[in-house]
Formats: C-alpha cells, structure tokens, sequence
C-alpha cells in the first residue's frame, strides 16, 4: 500500500447536516452543489433569453407580468430599449460565466476529476469548499444588480469602455450596476482560482498507483488543461474589474479618454484607453471560450468511447490537439478586436493564429468522426448528446472559419453571424456537453438510472430546436442584421422580422421541451430505476468505486491500483469486451498499452 | 445499492508479447511493454500537494500583476497626461524591510526543518525567527502605509493622475498579498506550536513569501523607471 495521499483530505465523513450538504469539504457534495447552481443559472439565463426574443419578434407588445419586474425597465410591460440591453447583458454574464464555466468544468470536475484520478478528494479540501462559495456570492451579487433602483448594467457582457467606464450619465444600469457587475466577476474570479488550483495539484500530485497522466482518462486530462488556462486567464479578467471599479468609485480614469462628451456634458476623465480595456478583457475572453468548450470535449470523448466499445484513433493525438488549442488560446485574441481601429497589422497577425487553432479543433472533431466510423455505437440519451455535441461544434465551428478573416469579419463582425457561430460552437455544444455528463454519470451520482425515453424525447426536441434557433441566426448576419439592437426599425431589417418570429417560437418551444429533462432529473433522483455500480460496463476508475453514490473517501478503505489504459475495450476478459483500469486481470489489450 | 469490485479471476501468468507494427498503437508509441516485464512502473512517489500547489498560486499571482504592468505600459502611452512623482523615500527602507524578512524566514525554515527532523543541532525556540519575520512583515505594511500618507502630504491621491492611480493599486495590490502571506505564517506558527506542521505547508510558504520579495523589488522597478 502507498501513502501518498496521505496528505489528501484527511476529513472524517462528517456528521452534521450542515457540515454534510452546506459546508461540506467533500469534492463530491461540491460538485452537486456547482451542478445546482448552474442549473439556477440557467433557467433563469434561458428566460432572460425568452424574454429577448419575444420582445425582439414583437418588438412593442406588452409582456405580462414584466413591469414586476422592473417598473423602470418595462412600464405598461413593455421593454424600454435600455431594458432589452440590460437583459441581454445579464443574459450573457449569467450564461457565460455561471453556466459554460460552472457546469462542465466546476461541477463534473469536481465530482469526478478525484475519483478518475483515483484519489480520496483534492488536496485542499478549505479552499474547494471556498470557491463554491465564492462563486454564489459571486452569483448573488450579480443577481442583486436586477434590484437596484436602476437596474443591471447594459453594456454586453463585454462591459466595452467608455460606455461601461463613465458612470450613470451613459444610461441606466451603469452605475451601480456595473460596479456590481465588476464586482461580481471579479469574486467570481477568485472562486476559479480556487477552483483550478485544486484541479491541477490532483491532476499532479493525487494519481494513485499505477496511474500515470496517460493512463488518465480524456475527461480528466480535458479538466486538466481547462484547469490551467483557467489559472492564466482569470488572473487577468480580476485586475481589469478592479480598474474598470476604481473608475467607477474612486474617479480614476484608466479607461476613459479626455474630452468625452456626453449628453452635452464634459465627462470629468483624462487620457484613458479604452482599447486597453478591449485587450485586458479578451486576452482573458478568448481562452474562457475554450474553458467552456474543452471540459465538453472531454466529456463528450468519454462517452462516446464507452458506447463505442472502442478507444479513440489516437489518445494522445486528442490531449496534444486539446492542449494545442489551449496555448493557442492566448494568440488569438484579437480577432474580437479587427474593428477596433488597431493596427491592421495586428489583425493580420491575430489572424493568422486564429486560422491556425482551427486546426487542433480539426484534427480532433476528425479524431472523433474517424472513430466512431465503424464502430457499433450503443445509441442511449448520453451517447446521443455526445453526438449532438460534435454536430453543434461541426456547425458552429465553420462559421469561424470566416469570421477569422478580417476582410471578411468586417462585413461579419457585430452581426447575427456571430452570435450564431458562438452560440452554436460554445452555448449549445457546452450545453449539450452537459446534458450527455449528467445522464452518462447520474447512475454514479445517485444510484439511479435516468429515464431513457424521457431523454431521447428531449435530446431530439433539443436538437432539432437548436438547430432551429441558430441556424438562420447566420442567414440574418449576412443580410446585415446588427447584432444587440433592441429593435429593428430600418427598412432592410424589415423583411427578415418573420425569420425573428421564426427564431423566436422555437426558443421558447425547444425552452419548454427542457422541462421535460428537469422533470426527468427530479424524478429519477428520488424514484429513478435502481442502477448498478458500472451501468455502461465502462472501464475508468469512477465506476470501481465500492458502493453507488460513491462513499465519503470514494474508494472505502484501500484506493485503487491502476494496471490498464482507460479504454481497454474491445478485449476478451472476464468482465467482458472490456477491463476496468482497476482490475489486475491480464488481457490482450486492445491497442498497445500507452 | 453497494456494488463490489469483481475478484480477479484467476489467469496463468502469461504475458503477450509487445505487439509491433500491427496496429497505429497510440499514436505510434513503441517504447511499451518491455518484454517480460511489467506494464508500466510508475512512480510510487508523488509531491507533496503544497509544493505544486504554491506554484500554481505564484504563476496566478504573476499573471495578475502582468495585467497590471501591461495596462501601465498602456495607459502610459496613450494620453499625455503622465506626470512623473518622485518615489516617496521609505519606500527603500521597506524594501529592505522586506528583503531582510526574507532572511530570517530563511533562517527560521532552516531552524524549524532541523527541529522537526530531530537533528542534533536543531535550537530550542526556533520560531523565534518565524516571529522576527512576522513583525519585519507587519513593519513593511505599516511602512507602505507611511509612503501613502507621504504620496497624499504632496496631494497626490488614487485619482490625481494616472502615475499616481497606478502607484496606489500596485502598492495595493501588493500589500494585499503581502497580508495573505503573513495570514500563512501566522497559520505555519500555529501548527508549529501544535506540532502539526508538515515541511511542504513551511517550505510553501516560505516561496510564497520570497514571491512576494522578489515581486516587490519588481514593483519597485517599474514604479521607478516609469513613474
């Protein structure tokens, strides 16, 4: 036996209900508690979103109930202009951060990336338990910025200077909502931080014997690398919200220029920069996209090798092409910026890079077509997701293509197209991402199978619906329909209001369709079918735990010793076509053990 | 639901020859099963978390502040109302404050690594210089809070002009930090005297700290050279 994680969390299972569900130390009691947030987030991201679209399909009807709301943002019930950016600022914050962040990365990794390593939970279990934390407080402070006598900041969740450096005099909302905003994602920051150091010191220092980094699973190597980027990147999103704050607060002018003038009034700044605000946001913005995409690869990879009975084409061309992506992550940021008024030599350069990080992003969407062809791939709600996951990426990542282009994004840049590519690339595929971890591990999770036709029912409403939803997104782009107008009042923006229309009933049809999956959670938590410790007859370590749900220290009294890759399927052995990574059988492996 | 691990069955000790250049095999890694012998040694050892970890921290730690340096670098360029102050004087004095606090912890980690191991030469009371360092520590923040109060004597405040916004979150930023690691010396003098300090939480620390010296020189630095 091996001690060397000895120094892990030496908690003993506590006892206290408090202790056991509120501040728990448990990664796994964590995890739950990230998935819940997320799941509040996005409900309520999703009707800001019905909210939008509803007000932008039929732009001057009164939308019942809205003026409870805010009496200020929709009197009579019906939006004002600013109100419409302000929902889609918190739309997009809550989405982005609460949601594409939380979801995939905080919550499955939290749960599993331990166990996958084979580890009894993560070294600092304090500051695990202080990122959750900080992050809802994070949460709540956005949150609030619904309440005050305003409203929320309206600036895009990109918060671009002047309009979010200036102050109240800039309109509703900018005042103390973007100190709330700022504020909010600046302790959102400090959650992450927590948060990704836990996950690459158990990365690192908690593989139990036998495991080395390329016995762990994709999933855990996806955490890993998402983990890292992480660390860079919201190290620099957290001094660029105490800047934009202390321009706020304290009257400095880091990103408002002299001689603005607003509403006829001199605004009392000096020679700020408001392209340094554009730098410091996506230096951190663009590797966030990916924080959001590789967790779901990782995932979604996880899954389709155990319904394809198969491991990938290359393991470990997949973790390069991963890792690719996230150095590369850095060197493109400026792609959001070729209308900024930078340099045109800069946006060649930023070009270039961007180009190239299509081709790890190919290589592994290649990796995954490559391997499923051929193979018999078990069809159930979680594999049916990882699916949908490659076609969203597939159809949201081609759009990108164009867009890294300058010449091209100079008609492109603002448009719906944009919102379409993301939406399709990051939003949908992250989502469908999840949707595939929760039905593939909720047998772990909670000892109970989901309801298999009750998740076909809502992959293929989901599916469809997406598609539905932002495929003409990219049709209404290159017709020059500008993105984050509240209205669409000019005449060549006339004729494409029925697509809105369009886009609009399937959001709010493919939105109601989700109450089928929140249904089909509830339910099965509490009466779902009883399931097996190892329903997918999979192979990781997550499915050799000694009970289902796993218990307090995740292996009982002895962690396990790793004597196989993690996807040794395919092979004659005792269990079947496959052998669990713990097992000390010896089989003919299925490709050479790495 | 308890669901156990499958008992091994029982298999004739066999071992398959390394199949090569039959199949791609994981990218076309070859240098795999050596013949007779066992899949794959991996290392029983793994470091101790905290010394990972505390790198992890000092490379956040690092990009905050590059963040700070590039919107300087920035801010500094683009208007021309950058009006250079003059560093207050204790400034130096606390940098030797601090340089003279990463001595003593030195000494001190020394001083308690030997203790703990039970070395012969190991001294009675070797927190004594964890406490030094402490109060150097503290010294240095109060001292920074002095440069404050001589920064707002010339009238220079957060918001006056850039230079000065940029002295004062810097200086901040740092002391804040700097606080963090007198919070972790606090807790490394705690578990000493508890006796359940372990090496790797007293030599994290101590890199923490001397992060914080090192980045404080830098800081001083580039307020010099550019305010």
């Amino acid at each position: 036996m091996h001690d060397m994680s000895a120094h892990a969390a030496e908690h003993h299972a506590p006892t206290s209900f408090i202790r056991q569900h509120v501040f728990s130390l448990d990664h796994k009691v964590i995890g739950k508690q990230y998935y819940g947030l997320a799941l509040v987030a996005v409900l309520v991201g999703m009707v800001l979103s019905w909210l939008m679209r509803i007000h932008l399909a039929w732009t001057n009807y009164p939308i019942p109930g809205l003026h409870l709301l805010s009496a200020n943002g929709a009197p009579g019930n019906v939006m004002t202009p600013e109100y419409y950016l302000q929902l889609m600022t918190m739309h997009a914050t809550i989405m982005v951060f609460f949601v594409l962040t939380t979801a995939p990365f905080a919550a499955f990794g939290n749960y599993f990336l331990p166990i996958q390593v084979g580890a009894e939970d993560m070294p600092f279990p304090h500051f695990n338990m202080m990122s959750f934390w900080v992050t809802f407080v994070g949460f709540l402070v956005l949150m609030s910025s619904f309440f005050v006598s305003d409203g929320p900041t309206l600036g895009g969740w990109t918060q671009y200077a002047p309009l979010s450096a200036i102050g109240s005099a800039s309109g509703p909302g900018q005042g103390t909502g973007v100190v709330l905003w700022a504020t909010a994602i600046c302790i959102f920051c400090i959650g992450q931080l927590l948060g990704s150091l836990n996950f690459i010191t158990t990365t690192l220092d908690m593989r139990t014997k036998g495991m080395s980094m390329w016995r762990l699973p994709l999933s855990a190597w996806a955490w890993f690398i998402t983990s890292v980027m992480g660390l860079t990147a919201f190290a620099v999103l957290m001094p660029a919200t105490i800047l934009l704050i202390l321009d706020h607060v304290a009257g400095t002018s880091f990103f408002v220029p002299s001689g603005l003038v607003l509403n006829d009034q001199l605004q009392p700044h000096s020679g700020g920069s408001t392209l340094l605000w554009q730098h410091l946001f996506w230096f951190f913005g663009h590797p966030e996209v990916y924080i959001a995409i590789v967790p779901g690869m990782g995932i979604v990879s996880h899954i389709l090798i155990t319904n394809m009975r198969r491991p990938m084409l290359s393991h470990r061309v997949l973790v390069y092409s991963m890792g690719a992506l996230a150095v590369l992550s850095y060197m493109v940021y400026g792609h959001h910026m070729f209308l900024s008024g930078m340099n045109p030599v800069s946006s060649l350069a930023f070009s270039f890079p961007t180009l190239v990080i299509t081709i790890p992003s190919t290589i592994i969407v290649l990796i995954w077509m490559g391997s499923i062809y051929g193979s018999k791939l078990r069809i159930n709600t979680a594999s049916l997701f990882a699916l949908g996951f490659v076609s969203m990426f597939i159809s949201g990542g081609v759009s990108g293509f164009f867009l890294a282009q300058p010449s091209i994004d100079i008609m492109l840049h603002a448009t719906y197209f944009v919102v379409g590519h993301f939406h399709l690339v990051m939003a949908v595929a992250a989502i469908f991402g999840i949707f595939g971890g929760t039905y593939f591990w909720f047998p772990k999770m909670f000892g109970r199978m989901m309801n298999e036709t009750l998740g076909k029912v809502h992959f293929w409403l989901t599916f469809v619906g997406a598609y539905c939803i932002f495929m003409p997104f990219h049709y209404l782009g290159i017709a020059g329909n500008v993105r984050r107008y509240q209205a669409f009042v000019d005449d060549y923006l006339q004729p494409l209001i029925p697509v809105h229309r369009f886009i609009t009933i399937a959001a709010l049809l493919t939105g109601a369709a989700q109450l089928i999956f929140l249904y089909n959670l509830f339910h099965s938590r509490f009466w779902g079918k009883p399931a097996t410790g190892n329903p997918w007859e999979a192979t990781s370590l997550e499915w050799s735990t000694p009970t289902t749900p796993p218990p307090h220290n995740n292996f009982g009294d002895k962690l396990p010793e790793v004597f196989h890759d993690p996807y040794q399927y395919g092979v004659e052995s005792s269990t079947g076509d496959y052998v669990m990574q713990a097992s000390p059988e010896k089989v003919k492996s299925a490709h050479d053990e790495a | 639901m308890a669901t156990t691990v499958p008992e091994p069955p029982k298999i004739e000790e066999r071992r398959d020859p390394p199949r090569l250049g039959i199949d791609s095999g994981n990218g076309g890694r070859r240098n795999l099963v050596p013949a007779g012998g066992d899949l794959r040694s991996v290392k029983d050892y793994a470091p101790p978390p905290a010394s990972t970890g505390i790198w992890v921290v000092l490379a956040s730690i690092t990009m905050t502040f590059a963040a700070f340096t590039s919107a300087l670098i920035v801010r500094q360029g683009s208007a021309l109302d950058w009006r250079h102050l003059s560093l207050p004087r204790i400034l130096f004095f606390n940098t030797l404050l601090l340089l003279a606090s990463s001595i003593t912890l030195e000494v001190a980690r020394r001083q308690v690594g030997s203790f703990m191991s039970g070395r012969r030469d190991a001294v009675a009371n070797p927190a004594r210089w964890l406490y030094i360092t402490l109060f150097l520590g503290l010294s240095f923040v109060a001292g920074q809070y002095v440069a404050w109060l001589q920064l707002r004597a010339q009238g220079l405040f957060l918001a006056t002009n850039p230079n000065s916004s940029f002295f004062y979150v810097l200086t901040a930023a740092h002391a804040l930090h700097v606080l963090g690691g007198l919070g972790g010396l606090m807790r490394v003098i705690s578990r000493f005297k508890r006796s359940i300090l372990r090496k790797s939480t007293l030599d994290a620390t101590s890199l923490y700290w001397h992060f914080m010296d090192v980045l404080w020189v830098y800081l001083l630095l580039l307020l010099w050279i550019k305010l």
